[in-house]
């Protein structure tokens, strides 16, 4: 009675579905449709999919909003935008959108839709817990953001909220409560995600994808998973006892008491750093399947590719404290992190030179997907570098806490992690949309954006090391930072241009569509599997499971060697692709329980800090939901096997799978 | 531009043709897999926890310490029946794979009760030392000592819950030898929580503050 999900795909001759239909006589059984309540009841993996995109991209013009608030407020001496204290909160949120609102969610979105693709499964392992990922994110994002409302302000204290700024008597509005209980919600939804996907990866793989077959993507973002699932405990854990410090009076983190503040700033780290790869991995792989296209080349490298990826995700657990060099942690400490931060740059710099080793020689195409890729790695280079300049502890005891800092980082996620999704977002539009993006929008978009960070951010360098803090809401006159800022400011408004671009091209394409030849199935001549079925991808996928005989099988079906070693195309795409017209593939039915258990926590969250009544609804509902989705068919009987039919009455009760097999 | 070779590793792939729907690439269900990740991220949160608790174990603010007020014989007996729960437990999987529903249900209910009894001698140790003068608020140690037990505590409570859901399952006859795997991944959980039980009671218990 544990919430399993056996065999959710298919089911086996002679197998019926045993269940009752109404488990709790509540909720009829949504099918699966095209209104807009089906998105609420999807759990189909590439709904699920577009649903953490385009909130993820609303909340990145959150976030944006937030940024621009900054730079205005520090684009001239003496500024008066925001007064310190909303200052605090803008910033704090700023990151925390970015970080958990934006990138987190928009690498979600590409895993959800293209790790079962590429692997070769109709869907992922669990479809309803991925379905309850999301709306546990979504859950905890407005949270979040009604901390602006309800809360009196957003969380004042930093994206890493140290303590004891994080305490009461420094930080006594609500803000701070709803950064802890709401990164605990959305630690949930990842955490179920990221055992989904691990299960999806290792277990629902066609015949013959073995594991080192499998295309770069869906290993970096494998990886991505595997990071996920064992930093969130320890984030938790911190959270844990930042809640129970401000809510119930316990002791964490009251040096008066005898505790510890660098506590905090351990397990916060210990997370923090994980989640820097878990940022950037997912962009790797992205760039790893674009360029390789774009190249006509197979990627340079593909073992040193993976175990560089692996080699990341295990290093990433030995350099956290180099966050910490100034706490006084002691000198053996900080040279055996300054050590380990040095390494970790090896397995980064072997990507690097193969991203560059595929292009060598190959036969280019700069599309705009290309443009966005080879910026990532040539941006995340530059932060790479001045990453390494952190790892020299006496340097960064001169550089903490200024804007130094605030320029690598943001190179690093910025420029390797967002400008990677973008290049992803122009790659695979066409197959997830039927459409392209427009590419001369596209190129504006790429250069203005290009141009943009670049005046963002590389002018902070210069005022970090000219001793500008990070952190405080504005300046004096006479410091020689008035120009970078400026500088800065006019940056951050040409990349607003820029994703305002974006935004148009993204309408713009979907009006000019049906003007349009449609793209085909392989419109790149591209590498992997979600290649060789139709755009935009069928309900169920594929046809039928393809059997994978190498790396790049989608490219072997199109292309082979002569006698003369000269590469052949031996079969067009339309003779190799699928077609997506198969009937009668069995699915797995939608479902309300899983928003159902998402609006639940967010009330205990509320209850937590304003009335435990309300903290007791909403874990009543939340069991109760729970209930009632474990005594739900993961097959609901009535639901017709081909759902390109119309769907059968409701209720309309004949639970009968047999002889209905594809 | 050389091509690369092709891989046409048709002899690894031979065994692939005509797989069963049911059949998983590891081998392992869906399902067991992913208790066992989960367990792997279980892992990493009692870590934090009892990190958290050996840097405040000494921390008393001047007032009383956890490790004052222990009574390791007590909590010794509580902990030799939360491990005896684990026997029940794999007597309970035995029985349900073998089709014996009624012995399944006793050991489902037996390993239940003895979570049942570990769960109530840490509230009565939990009151107990709060009248001894260690509580929540104390000092870090006390914070830290009974969140971790604490959050112990609720993993069996929960575990006692999806014991019961079992049980109440087999009553209706929806829990069989065909789903006897369900047994299993709720042993495998439950035997986690046991496994930390031992960690928990060395560090904490057993090893002097000094």
């Amino acid at each position: 009675m544990a919430i399993t999900e056996k065999t959710p795909l298919e089911l086996g001759p002679g197998d019926t579905a045993r269940y009752a239909e109404r488990p709790l006589g509540v909720f009829t059984r949504p099918q699966e449709g095209r209104g807009w309540r089906d998105w609420l009841s999807t759990v189909d993996h590439k709904r699920i999919g577009i649903l953490y995109g385009a909130s993820a991209m609303f909340f990145f013009l959150v976030g944006g909003v937030e940024a621009l608030l900054i730079r205005l407020q520090l684009a001239a001496p003496e500024g008066s935008v925001l007064g310190a204290d909303v200052y605090n909160q803008v910033y704090t949120m700023h990151g925390v959108t970015m970080v958990f609102l934006f990138i987190m969610p928009l690498a979600a979105a590409f895993a959800n839709y293209f790790i079962p693709l590429q692997i070769g499964a109709r869907d992922v392992a669990f479809p309803r817990l991925n379905a309850l990922s999301y709306w546990i994110w979504l859950s905890g994002a407005i949270f979040l953001n009604t901390s602006w409302i309800v809360g009196g302000g957003g969380a004042d204290c930093g994206w890493f909220c140290y303590s004891t700024n994080s305490g009461v008597a420094f930080s006594p509005s609500h803000g701070v409560d709803f950064y802890a209980i709401g990164l605990q919600i959305l630690g949930i939804a990842s955490l179920v995600s990221s055992v989904n996907l691990i299960v999806t990866c290792l277990n629902m793989r066609a015949p013959g994808m073995t594991l080192m077959r499998m295309p770069v993507l869906t290993w970096m973002l494998l990886i991505t998973q595997f990071l996920l699932l064992f930093a969130l405990p320890v984030i938790t854990v911190a959270l844990f006892l930042l809640m129970f410090d401000r809510l119930f009076d316990a002791q964490f983190f009251n040096p008066d008491a005898g505790a510890d503040p660098l506590l905090w700033q351990h397990l916060f780290w210990i997370f923090g750093h994980p989640e820097v790869y878990i940022i950037i991995l997912p962009a790797f792989g992205v760039v790893s399947e674009i360029i390789p296209t774009f190249s006509r080349k197979p990627l340079f490298g593909y073992e040193f590719m993976v175990f560089s990826g692996i080699a990341i995700g295990f290093m990433g657990w030995g350099v956290w404290a180099h966050h910490m060099f100034v706490s006084g942690m002691g000198p053996i400490s900080v040279a055996a992190f300054s050590l380990s931060t040095m390494f970790i740059a090896v397995p980064t710099g072997v990507k690097v030179l193969n991203w560059l080793a595929t292009m060598w020689g190959g036969k280019l195409r700069f599309t705009v997907a290309m443009k966005f890729a080879v910026a990532t790695v040539a941006m995340f280079t530059i932060g790479g570098l001045s990453g390494v300049t952190h790892s020299v502890a006496p340097a960064d005891t001169q550089q903490t806490d200024t804007y130094y800092i605030v320029a690598h980082f943001h190179y690093v996620i910025f420029g390797g992690g967002v400008l990677g999704l973008f290049a992803g977002l122009y790659f695979w539009w066409p197959k997830v949309w039927g459409h392209f993006l427009n590419e001369r929008l596209g190129n504006w978009n790429f250069w203005i954006m290009l141009v943009g960070f670049n005046l963002t951010f590389g002018p902070m360098h210069i005022l970090g090391l000219q001793g500008m803090s990070r952190r405080i809401d504005t300046y004096a006159r006479g410091y020689g930072f008035e120009f970078w800022n400026m500088a800065a400011t006019v940056g951050s408004l040409l990349i607003a241009v820029s994703v305002l671009i974006f935004m148009w091209n993204v309408v713009k394409s979907k009006r000019d569509a049906p003007h349009l030849p449609p793209p085909g199935p392989d419109p790149w001549d591209a590498r992997s599997l979600e290649w060789s079925i139709p755009s935009p991808v069928p309900t169920h996928n594929f046809d039928t499971v393809p059997q994978v005989h190498g790396r790049d099988e989608w490219w072997h079906s199109k292309y082979a060697e002569n006698d003369e070693g000269q590469v052949v195309r031996v079969a067009t795409t339309e003779e190799a692709a699928q077609t997506g017209e198969a009937t009668g593939v069995h699915l797995p039915s939608p479902s309300f329980w899983p928003l159902a258990v998402a609006v639940g926590l967010p009330l205990i969250g509320y209850g937590l800090i304003f009335n435990l009544w309300l903290a007791l609804v909403g874990a009543l509902l939340t069991i109760a939901s729970l209930y009632s989705w474990a005594m739900e068919p993961v097959d609901d009987p009535d639901a017709a096997h081909d759902h390109h039919e119309e769907h059968h009455e409701a209720g309309d009760a004949e639970p009968d799978d047999e002889g209905d097999q594809p | 531009m050389s091509a690369e070779p092709l891989v046409a590793d048709h002899a690894h792939d031979v065994s692939d043709h005509g797989h069963d729907p049911h059949a998983t690439t590891t081998g392992l269900s869906h399902t067991k897999l992913a208790m066992w990740v989960f367990l792997g991220s279980e892992c990493l949160l009692f870590g934090g926890l009892i990190s958290t608790y050996l840097l405040y174990k000494t921390r008393g603010n001047g007032r009383t310490l956890p490790t004052d007020v222990f009574d390791i014989p007590f909590t010794s007996v509580s902990s030799f029946v939360l491990l005896m729960s684990s026997l029940t437990m794999v007597l309970a999987l035995s029985a349900v794979s073998r089709g014996e529903d009624e012995a399944g249900r006793t050991w489902l209910l037996a390993t239940a009760l003895l979570g049942g009894i570990f769960v109530g001698g840490q509230v009565y140790e939990f009151t107990s030392f709060v009248r001894e003068g260690v509580a929540f608020t104390t000092n870090p140690a006390s914070s830290a000592f009974f969140t971790l037990t604490g959050f112990h505590g609720v993993h069996v409570s929960l575990g006692i819950v999806m014991l019961m859901s079992l049980f109440v399952a087999s009553v209706k006859g929806k829990l069989t030898q065909r789903n006897a795997e369900t047994v299993e991944i709720v042993g495998l959980y439950w035997h986690f929580v046991d496994i930390v039980w031992i960690f928990i009671f060395t560090v904490i218990y057993l090893i002097p503050a000094d």
